[in-house]
């Protein structure tokens, strides 16, 4: 089932700066894309368009809005807010009531394994604790598609990448269609069943790889020889991108 | 050194050097007062001892004419046009600051006369007022409210206009009403600086309110005009300062009372806040561990 699907997106900024050429896209349900490319390629543009939080210049996206998670590139969490009281703030904005709310915001912090920490604030976090917050309340409304702009960017390595395998499994779980940006080209093949290389000035999409890796995937197949070479062909394809 | 040994080093040196300036101060008026005070011809110009506030300002303490309890009498009308004074101007304040911050439009109208308000020396416009409002209770609120308003739009303003980007964005998303944004999103965002301009607004509400006895005669007559009355003989000199440092300490009860609002509204999640309690103190003793 197609859950999000791009056709001729082009978005040019007032000052004239060429963001997006021409993309096409389409993901279905149960397929976890991601885009890798330079800073300033125009990914998280793609990905506010896809959201709506910004209008394409041209072309056309078709997206259920209603049913949409969106993970920021920093946690964006209510300061003054405890873990639970933020969890529940997208269920809340949408008009669910407080029992069910709580209930599905409990749900969500087991998933994301933040339960013994449910009653702190976001200054008692750690910058993973933050972001696990931030993946929750996403989760709470159960998405269909599910986009990420950088979320683990930020953080050391090791978080990142126990983060990357909670966030394979809540997808194995879940099954909606991810959209995820980031410019680790580790971090895209580990996480998708497809990556997208994205070039620069103005943004478009110049390769594309299918990740053949079966699910469950354990954390041992990052070196694993197949892993590497798939990396390397990316990594590659952003070289010739870049220059 | 151990961290309490530092600590205590810390809290002293908090009492000390403040308590160490006071005593050079007092000195210094004591030697002033000591010079003209004691000289008949200069005694109509002259500061009484400090001692001379407390024994004959302040004391006797619970008698009808003199001292403590009509000093007393003086400030209750002052505490209430003051405490009025800043709610109206809290009021009225926040709610021209939402409307600004709702539409530009309204906030290019009004900015510049909030501005106006702000910068018009109060007591040039006394005449007016009186002629406006009278000379009792509405005129002082009106004065207070005056000088005190300011910063309290544009502290409020500043606050609300500088909520992060990203939590607005969360918010769109969301599909949220203008409304549940200003209520769950910019006013909680925005309450730190409104504090910090309640808090500046104390401070000019007691002066306005005290101000306002020197120019407005009738209605209930605060510690202004105990102030005014009592300068005219310099026998009366102790009690004038004694009016005048309970007005200043009224000021500084406002003062403190607003910081400790403050925290409480917003101890679990304001850096500043949270600063006073964890950072602060590391920061401190770590610069000095460099020496």
């Amino acid at each position: 089932m197609t859950a999000l699907s791009l056709s001729n997106i082009s978005m040019t900024f007032p000052d004239g700066t060429q963001a997006i050429d021409d993309v096409d896209l389409t993901i279905e349900r149960g397929e976890f894309v991601t885009i890798v490319g330079p800073s300033g390629c125009g990914k998280s543009t793609l990905l506010r368009i896809v959201s709506g939080l910004e209008a394409q210049t041209s072309g056309t996206c078709e997206v259920d809005r209603t049913s949409l998670g969106y993970v920021f590139q920093d946690s964006v969490l209510l300061p003054w807010r405890n873990v639970q009281r933020n969890v529940e703030l997208n269920a809340e904005l949408q008009g669910i009531g407080k029992e069910q709310r709580r209930d599905l915001a409990q749900q969500a912090i087991n998933l994301v394994n933040l339960d013994n920490h449910k009653s702190k604030y976001p200054h008692q976090l750690s910058g993973g604790m933050k972001m696990r917050c931030s993946l929750a309340r996403s989760l709470v409304s159960r998405p269909q598609v599910f986009l990420f702009d950088e979320p683990f960017g930020a953080l050391d390595e090791m978080t990142r990448e126990h983060l990357n395998d909670e966030l394979l499994s809540i997808f194995q779980l879940e099954k909606f269609a991810g959209l995820f940006i980031t410019h680790s080209i580790q971090e895209a093949v580990f996480l998708s069943t497809r990556v997208l290389v994205m070039s620069a000035q103005p943004g478009r999409i110049v390769s594309e790889h299918h990740i053949q890796f079966p699910l469950p995937r354990l954390p041992e197949i990052r070196y694993s020889p197949e892993f590497a070479e798939i990396c390397g062909r990316i990594s590659n394809d952003l070289k010739t991108a870049h220059s | 050194m151990s961290t309490g040994q530092l600590k205590i080093r810390h809290r002293l040196s908090a009492v000390l050097l403040p308590l160490t300036t006071l005593i050079v101060f007092l000195t210094i008026w004591y030697l002033y007062a000591k010079f003209n005070y004691d000289n008949p011809v200069q005694r109509r110009n002259a500061l009484p001892y400090p001692h001379e506030i407390i024994t004959d300002g302040f004391m006797p303490i619970n008698d009808k004419v003199n001292g403590l309890r009509p000093i007393l009498g003086y400030m209750w009308p002052t505490v209430k046009v003051t405490l009025l004074g800043l709610s109206i101007a809290i009021a009225l304040g926040v709610l021209i600051a939402v409307l600004m911050n709702l539409s530009r439009g309204i906030e290019r109208s009004l900015f510049p006369y909030a501005v106006l308000l702000q910068t018009v020396p109060i007591l040039a416009i006394t005449p007016l007022l009186t002629e406006l409002f009278g000379e009792e209770l509405g005129v002082r609120l009106v004065v207070t409210v005056l000088v005190a308003i300011f910063p309290v739009i544009t502290n409020m303003l500043f606050g609300l206009q500088s909520t992060d980007r990203s939590l607005h964005d969360l918010f769109t998303l969301n599909h949220a009403s203008r409304w549940t944004r200003l209520i769950k999103l910019e006013f909680p965002s925005a309450l730190p600086s409104l504090m910090t301009g309640i808090r500046i607004a104390s401070g000019s509400a007691v002066i306005g309110s005290v101000v306002a006895d020197f120019f407005f005669a009738k209605g209930e007559k605060g510690i202004g005009y105990y102030i005014r009355t009592r300068q005219q003989q310099a026998i009366q000199r102790p009690e004038m300062f004694a009016g005048t440092i309970t007005a200043s300490l009224f000021g500084i009860l406002m003062f403190i009372l607003i910081g400790w609002a403050t925290s409480r509204a917003i101890r679990n999640w304001h850096d500043s806040n949270l600063a006073h309690t964890q950072s602060s103190f590391k920061i401190r003793s770590s610069l000095k561990g460099k020496k």
